[in-house]
């Protein structure tokens, strides 16, 4: 069998894993900060936070994730007057993407903690803040990882059909590549493979995680 | 006489149409052991929550060392640093050890060192017989065990008054009688307690004053032998007839 053809293919299947990568870390990360702000709000007193945070998250979970990257990189840019680069576009619609979800399992993560033991943090004299920060979150961070993680296993997943915004990420790549060299089955296989080894890695850190939680 | 440590005066509490407290007047002096009694609904543990605060009075007033709590400004926290609370369901923090969980407060709110919070929480766990017990976690504990990691996280404050939200009726009838020893001991060591509780052997044994509730309302108040041998109030009568013969045989009097 004739290898050469991996002198092309490895190069741009590597560049599009890079970005993959980063697409992912930053929605991911941005995601999260997203999230936890919104399903604190979720749960808070606070109406009008309260129903900023639930406009969102109705908008991104009634409408597709495709959809959302193409209003993202073809509307809002002109809508608004400015640039954007797909990367951009891609991260910013990641991160909207899962921080709407992440809402949800933060807020039901930080409710499923019983009333009583913040009165109990509040009965010793603690403050709010730091009733939160000692006593919530961390029961409430326990129960949401096994959601979360599955979270970021479907973001990781959903950059893919970022490729409809002519993001470079990997399977963009592996699909140019296959339609111009037609060798689809060593491209496609490399990039499942390359997927299975992302997300392992994932699945590997959130065993690990939930076991020094325990 | 020394100073009221707490003053209680017209204290009523709703929730939505439902009073739940009408009119409560109460006062407890320094080193007073006060044990609330009666029927369930009858508004005791609301009225012990609404003495720190953690639900809200409808109306009235309640002052501590003669300053009021109802007043806007007031810093409810520091007299939450000085007033502790031990609850029905323990609530220890499930992620924290015995340990951090007695010395979680101090560190927080008095910011003391961990080493010297560290001390005192064990001397704490000592006193309430759990030391060997320091490095597990809430979870691996009966719930008498936790009952009083529970006690000794609330005296790391220090407090001056303790409020026992009927701290033993979670626990399986043979794990009473060890956070009862716990509480009888703080007792006689002159800490001032407020106890809303089922368990009669105690306030007859215990308390100083034995406080008769129902409907929201104080009954009928007075030392524990003149309310559990000659009660004046027929509903005082009434509910004694019922859960004294109940209990006859497992708190022999």
């Amino acid at each position: 069998m004739d290898l050469r053809f991996l002198e092309v293919l490895l190069p741009m299947m590597l560049s599009g894993l890079r970005l993959t990568l980063v697409i992912s870390l930053a929605g991911i990360a941005l995601g999260t900060v997203i999230g936890s702000l919104c399903g604190y709000l979720l749960q808070s007193g606070l109406k009008v936070g309260k129903a900023a945070a639930e406009i969102y998250i109705w908008i991104i979970r009634a409408t597709p994730l495709m959809v959302q990257a193409l209003y993202g990189y073809y509307v809002i840019p002109r809508l608004l007057g400015v640039e954007l680069d797909s990367t951009t576009v891609g991260i910013l619609v990641i991160a909207l993407n899962s921080g709407a979800f992440i809402s949800e399992i933060v807020r039901g993560a930080l409710t499923s903690v019983e009333a009583g033991q913040k009165e109990a943090g509040k009965s010793l004299g603690l403050t709010r803040a730091q009733t939160m920060l000692h006593i919530v979150i961390p029961p409430a961070f326990r129960i949401a990882l096994p959601a979360l993680f599955n979270q970021f296993i479907i973001s990781v997943k959903d950059t893919a059909l970022l490729s409809v915004i002519a993001v470079n990420e990997v399977t963009h790549q592996a699909q140019a590549y296959a339609a111009l060299s037609f060798q689809a089955i060593p491209t496609y296989t490399a990039l499942a493979v390359f997927y299975l080894v992302i997300l392992s890695v994932l699945i590997v850190i959130q065993k690990g995680v939930e076991k020094k939680m325990r | 006489m020394a100073a009221k440590m707490i003053h209680i005066q017209h204290l009523s509490k709703k929730f939505g149409d439902l009073e739940v407290l009408r009119d409560i007047n109460m006062d407890v002096e320094k080193g007073e052991v006060v044990c609330i009694i009666g029927p369930s609904g009858s508004g005791k543990s609301t009225f012990l929550r609404c003495i720190n605060q953690l639900e809200k009075p409808s109306g009235g007033e309640v002052s501590y060392q003669g300053k009021s709590l109802m007043e806007k400004g007031c810093n409810i926290r520091a007299f939450r640093e000085e007033v502790g609370m031990v609850f029905q369901k323990f609530y220890l923090f499930p992620m924290k050890t015995v340990l951090e969980n007695v010395m979680l407060a101090p560190v927080l709110t008095k910011h003391m060192s961990k080493k010297e919070a560290r001390e005192k929480a064990m001397e704490l766990l000592r006193k309430v017989g759990m030391e060997e017990k320091a490095d597990e976690y809430p979870g691996t504990l009966s719930g008498g065990q936790q009952q009083r990691v529970a006690i000794a996280r609330a005296l790391a404050m220090e407090p001056r008054v303790l409020l026992f939200d009927e701290p033993t009726s979670a626990l399986d009838p043979e794990l009473v009688g060890e956070v009862l020893e716990v509480m009888k001991n703080l007792a006689k060591e002159g800490m001032t307690m407020i106890v809303v509780t089922h368990e009669m052997g105690f306030a007859k044994e215990v308390a100083d004053r034995v406080v008769f509730m129902a409907d929201g309302l104080i009954v009928e108040e007075g030392s524990p032998a003149q309310i559990f041998t000659v009660p004046r109030e027929e509903r005082t009568k009434s509910f004694l007839a019922r859960i004294l013969p109940a209990q006859a045989q497992e708190v022999p009097a």
